[in-house]
């Protein structure tokens, strides 16, 4: 048990923390996908690592062997990964159809234009008030 | 064939979404889902009772024992929730032939229901199965439907509302992973029950206590907890009204009880007491959650908005009513995830019968609607009293439940709080009653009529099922207090 022993989980944590931060940190809706797939793949890394024993083999009968890997752990993990393509895949859908609504992957610029829709809804439902500077202001900004 | 109902309950949704797809006549498949749905109602009434009759059930899927199969345990708790689930399911989906057909393009009816019932599946599987890895599936299964049917929405909002649910939806669900991975290393097992037996083994160990945070954390943001809720008003204020109705009445309640489940029946309430100041964490966050979003509500102008911000403070209720940690408290977190669906349930099917007819949610567009539309405008203000507490409504019940709690654990200041948070929510209710009643209309109105039968029926069944447990309680009070009882005793 020394940190070298580790290292397989010295990379799910770096893994992990690279994906949340890219996530959190970047704009481009295509970019966070990105960030949120290795997030996944950090955890199936983990799982991945959890079940292997040293000195063990596949988890196949054999003579010359007394010690075997826990496949449980990997056949979670198939399943793990069938969702982690479909949310990719479902994510990615999104970011097409909000390209051809918006033009734009950029979430700021996405922003500006949801703002925008706002201002027009609350234009056609009660006129220009005084919420209705203050919006324009936001707007502007 | 009694034998296979917990499974079949969700198994039945799980065949019925791809069915759909072959149907492919939309009116049919309306027709085909509310079938499907209503069966498994029907069996998760069947599950109720025998759970009342013969106790706990255990189901072993292929007949594989537990430790390596996958099993199902039907207790008090879950036999509850999914009466519920599937009820309101059924209830909703009558709503939904003539909702969705106005407010989805044809090509996208079948989608619609296809998804829906693999949001069914996904939350029923959650309540029935006794897997900690199997709870993800299922927890996946719900979520990536749930984006679906948000993303359906006509708005164009409803894209980047649904693709911030994802992120967010997968960043949690990925928690909860890593929280059952960490689980197994310590313990070699994935059955819940299985769990409860070996965890106390290896209480001391840091994994466990990382387990436990990645878990809590994983579920508050499925449950929308207030700092995690920013998912929530635009996922629901942009989705279509009949997927808003479903969401808000069950899937916010499902994570809350995988919460309450692994608290008490994998965790132990023991290592959660001692390891975590958990209580306080959720007794603070509760309170701050109940204000700020019910203080956000005042100023929203989407109705749908409104009421899904209120849905966040209502989980600030239920979240306090597990601050408590007495079985008085849970008992009343319980009694509120039951009768808060039935509030939202009929808030949110009012206001899609409204956009059925007017096809708008802003708030000043239901000026006048009370002279057009009186029934549903009733619905609405049943459901709004409702949410605020008045007597003889469910919110009263659940309200009482909980202020009883508080004051017997003593914490009088923050019972008085929930009653000052109550205020808040007359002022949000009070602002749609003021505008459906007491203001000119803003836009044409003359054409617009009552909604049809087709929904009016659901959502006075809801309103007639608000007033009803606000009146008699024994089914749920007796029920709630029974799981909270068998939650507390399990972990000695």
């Amino acid at each position: 048990m020394n940190i070298i022993g580790l290292y397989n989980y010295w990379i799910v944590v770096l893994l992990m923390m690279i994906g949340f931060y890219i996530v959190i940190a970047h704009e481009n809706l295509i970019k966070k996908l990105v960030g949120l797939s290795i997030f996944q793949t950090s955890v199936f890394f983990f799982y991945i690592s959890m079940g292997k024993i040293s000195g063990a083999t596949a988890p196949i009968l054999d003579e010359k062997w007394q010690l075997y890997s826990n496949p449980l752990p990997h056949v979670l993990i198939l399943t793990a990964i069938v969702v982690g393509i479909a949310t990719t895949a479902l994510g990615l859908s999104l970011v097409v159809r909000i390209q051809e609504a918006y033009g734009s992957i950029e979430e700021s610029e996405i922003q500006v234009q949801d703002t925008h829709d706002e201002l027009e809804n609350h234009l056609e439902a009660y006129g220009p008030g005084p919420n209705f500077a203050i919006l324009n202001q936001d707007l502007n900004k | 064939m009694i034998y296979h109902y917990p499974v079949l309950q969700v198994i039945i949704p799980l065949l019925g979404a791809p069915l759909c797809l072959f149907i492919r006549v939309p009116r049919l498949v309306g027709f085909f889902a509310v079938l499907v749905s209503s069966l498994s109602f029907l069996i998760s009434c069947g599950l109720r009772q025998q759970v009342h009759l013969y106790g706990t059930i255990v189901y072993e899927l292929g007949g594989w024992a537990a430790p390596w199969g996958i099993e199902y345990r039907i207790d008090q708790l879950n036999s509850y929730l999914l009466l519920l689930v599937s009820g309101i399911s059924t209830i909703v989906l009558i709503a939904a032939q003539t909702s969705i057909k106005k407010e989805l393009p044809e090509n996208r009816h079948i989608f619609f229901y296809t998804s829906y019932l693999l949001c069914l599946t996904g939350l029923l599987g959650i309540l029935a199965t006794g897997d900690a890895f199997n709870v993800f599936v299922f927890l996946e299964i719900s979520a990536l439907s749930s984006y679906t049917m948000i993303a359906l929405g006509t708005d164009r909002r409803a894209l980047t509302a649904s693709y911030q649910y994802l992120v967010m939806g997968t960043i949690g669900a990925t928690f909860i992973i890593i929280g059952v991975g960490l689980m197994y290393m310590m313990t070699g097992t994935l059955n819940m029950y299985d769990l409860a037996q070996r965890l106390p083994e290896v209480y001391k160990s840091k994994t466990v206590l990382c387990a436990f945070g990645f878990f809590i954390v994983g579920v508050c943001l499925k449950l929308a907890l207030f700092p995690l809720h920013l998912w929530l008003p635009n996922a629901y204020a942009f989705a279509p009204s009949i997927a808003t109705a479903f969401l808000a009445a069950t899937s916010t309640k499902v994570a809350v009880y995988l919460l309450i489940r692994y608290i008490f029946s994998v965790f132990g309430i023991d290592f959660v007491t001692t390891s975590l100041p958990l209580h306080d964490i959720f007794l603070v966050l509760g309170l701050i959650g109940i204000f700020a979003t019910s203080i956000s509500a005042i100023y929203q102008r989407n109705i749908k908005r409104i009421f899904a911000y209120s849905s966040v403070a209502q989980i600030g209720y239920m979240i306090l009513g597990l601050a408590i940690g007495t079985e008085l408290g849970l008992t009343a977190t319980l009694l509120h995830l039951f009768n808060h669906a039935l509030m939202k349930g009929t808030l949110f099917l009012a206001i899609g019968a409204v956009v059925y007819r007017i096809g708008s949610s802003q708030l000043n567009h239901f000026a006048g609607l009370g002279k057009k539309m009186p029934l549903t405008m009733a619905a609405i203000v049943a459901g709004g009293l409702s949410l605020i507490g008045v007597p003889l409504t469910v919110g009263f019940v659940s309200k009482w439940y909980l202020i009883v709690a508080l004051l017997d654990k003593g914490w009088w200041p923050v019972a008085v709080l929930v009653l000052i948070s109550s205020l808040l929510a007359v002022i949000y209710v009070w602002r749609v009653i003021e505008w459906i009643y007491f203001s000119q209309p803003r836009i044409i109105l003359d054409d617009v009529r009552e909604a049809p039968m087709s929904q009016l029926i659901p959502i006075w069944l809801l309103v007639l099922a608000n007033l009803y447990f606000g009146v008699d309680t024994r089914l749920t009070v007796g029920v709630s207090k029974l799981a909270a009882q068998s939650l507390f005793g399990v972990t000695p």
